[in-house]
C-alpha cells in the first residue's frame, strides 16, 4: 500500500478541478505524518466529547459548523476540547471556512504539530475534490511493460514480447491521428474497483517512445498536444505475438474473451503479427469494432443469427416444394 | 530460474546509458531477464521501463533469470552492475 504524508498532499501536481487550493496554517513540524485513508471526516461530535468509533485516521475537516461550535465556547472550553482531539494520532486538520487568525486551533495544532491548512474551497467541494484526488493516489495499481493509445476514443493497450513491433505500431497509429497515452511503461489502476485506467508510470519517460533504429522521441514535441493524452480508461487489450502456425486464432469472433488486472475484466484480443498484416490497421479496426459493440452491435453475434433464420427459411421453403412435387 | 543481489554502484544511478547498456546485454541471452526493485517486477529488455524504476545510487537490485542460459545471463548481468556501467573499449 502506497503512503502518503501531508507534505506529499500539498505536492500533488492536481489540475484545475481536482485543485485543492491548500496551504498550511500551522504545524509545520508535523508535515511528516502519513494520511492512511481516502476518506475524511469532520469532527463536530470529537469536539463535543463523544469519541466512540471517532475516526481519526482521517483527515479532519473543520467546515462552518466545527468553527461556529468552537467560537461559542469559551477559550478554556475551546482549548480542552482541541486538546482531547489532538491526543489522537490524526494526520491533520484542514480549515474550508474563515478563521481568526488568533483562534486556538492555531495555537492547539502548533503545539501538538499536528499540521493545520486552509483551503480556498467550501467544504463540501473540498470533501468530493480530495475523496476524488486521494482515491486515484490510494487505487490499487500495478505497473506492465505495455504500450498504451487511445484509438478512436477506444484505449488500447497493446501488449507482447520485445521486439514485436509495439512502439512502431503506436508510431504509426499516432501518425494516423490517433493519441499515445505511454509507451512501454504503463501504470494501471482500478478506480471503485470497476474502471481500469493506465497512465505512464513515470513522470520523466512519459509520452517518449523508444524505436529501434531511431532512438528516443518526444512525441509531444513531434506531433504536438494533440497526440498525447494523460490518462485513459483501458477497454481494449491487444496481445501482439508472433504467428504461430498450429495455434488456433478466433476466426469468427462471437466469443467474448476477457482479461483480467486488478480484478477488471477487458475485452482481449490476441493478433498473430506476419509480413502482409498491417498491424495499425487492425488495431484501428479492432477498435471500431469494439465501438460497435459497445453501441449493441455485434457483427459476428447479427451474422450468426442472419445464418439460423436463412437456413430455418429455407428448410421450411425445401420442405413446402418438395411437398408441392408429391402432388 | 536464476536470483541475484546486486546493488548500484555508479554514482549517476541508472540513467539513459546504463539502461542501454542493461539492454544489449539483456538481448544476447535467449533466457527471460528481469529487474526487481522492491515488489517492482520489470522486463529489462525495454530501456523505458528500466528508467522508470529510478535505482538510484546503492538501490538494491534483484536480477531474476528464466530460461535455457540463465546462468550466463545472470553472470553477465551481474558482471555489467559490478563494472558500474564503464564502457571498456
Amino acid at each position: 500500500m502506497n503512503t502518503l504524508t501531508v507534505l506529499d498532499l500539498l505536492g500533488l501536481n492536481c489540475k484545475s478541478n481536482k485543485d485543492l487550493k491548500l496551504s498550511v496554517v500551522a504545524g509545520r513540524k508535523g508535515l511528516a505524518r502519513e494520511i492512511g485513508t481516502s476518506y475524511v471526516n469532520r469532527p463536530g461530535l470529537a469536539l463535543s466529547g463523544f469519541f466512540d468509533q471517532f475516526a481519526h485516521d482521517r483527515i479532519q475537516i473543520f467546515g462552518r459548523g466545527e468553527l461556529a461550535y468552537l467560537k461559542q465556547l469559551s477559550r478554556e472550553q475551546c482549548i480542552d476540547s482541541l486538546e482531547k482531539l489532538f491526543r489522537y494520532p490524526i494526520p491533520c486538520c484542514i480549515i474550508t471556512s474563515e478563521y481568526d487568525d488568533d483562534s486556538a486551533i492555531i495555537e492547539i495544532g502548533e503545539k501538538h504539530n499536528i499540521p493545520i491548512l486552509k483551503t480556498e474551497l467550501n467544504s463540501s467541494d473540498f470533501a468530493l475534490r480530495i475523496i476524488t484526488v486521494l482515491g486515484d493516489y490510494f487505487a490499487p495499481s500495478e505497473i506492465i511493460h505495455a504500450t498504451l493509445i487511445e484509438v478512436f476514443g477506444i484505449g488500447v493497450l497493446l501488449q507482447g514480447d520485445s521486439g514485436i513491433g509495439k512502439s512502431e505500431t503506436a508510431l504509426e497509429l499516432i501518425t494516423r491521428g490517433h493519441r499515445m497515452i505511454a509507451d512501454d511503461a504503463v501504470k494501471l489502476y482500478a478506480l471503485s474497483g470497476e474502471i481500469l485506467m493506465g497512465t505512464g508510470a513515470n513522470e520523466v519517460t512519459r509520452h517518449h517512445l523508444e524505436v529501434r533504429g531511431l532512438g528516443i522521441l518526444n512525441v509531444n514535441h513531434l506531433f504536438g498536444v494533440g497526440a498525447i493524452r494523460e490518462k485513459k480508461q483501458i477497454q481494449l487489450i491487444i496481445h501482439l505475438e508472433e504467428w504461430a502456425p498450429q495455434k488456433n486464432y478466433d476466426r469468427f469472433g462471437a466469443q467474448d474473451i476477457t482479461k483480467t488486472y486488478l480484478g477488471i475484466d477487458t475485452p482481449f484480443i490476441e493478433l498473430p503479427v506476419k509480413s502482409g498484416r498491417n498491424i495499425p490497421i487492425l488495431v484501428e479496426i479492432a477498435a471500431m469494432n469494439e465501438r460497435l459493440k459497445k453501441l449493441g452491435y455485434n457483427a459476428a453475434r447479427e451474422f450468426n443469427e442472419n445464418m439460423l433464420e436463412w437456413l430455418e427459411n429455407k428448410r421450411t421453403r425445401d420442405l413446402y416444394f418438395k411437398n408441392e412435387d408429391q402432388f | 530460474m536464476v536470483v541475484r543481489n546486486v546493488v548500484v554502484l555508479n554514482r549517476a544511478g541508472i540513467h539513459a546509458r546504463p539502461a542501454t547498456m542493461i539492454v544489449d546485454t539483456a538481448n544476447r541471452f535467449k533466457s527471460k531477464i528481469f529487474l526487481k526493485k522492491d515488489d517492482l517486477q520489470i522486463n529489462a529488455r525495454s530501456i523505458m521501463i528500466i528508467l522508470t524504476l529510478g535505482a538510484t545510487y546503492k538501490t538494491p537490485l534483484q536480477i531474476i533469470t528464466e530460461g535455457e542460459d540463465e546462468e550466463a545471463a545472470a553472470d553477465a548481468m551481474t558482471a555489467l552492475f559490478d563494472s558500474k556501467f564503464e564502457t571498456h573499449e
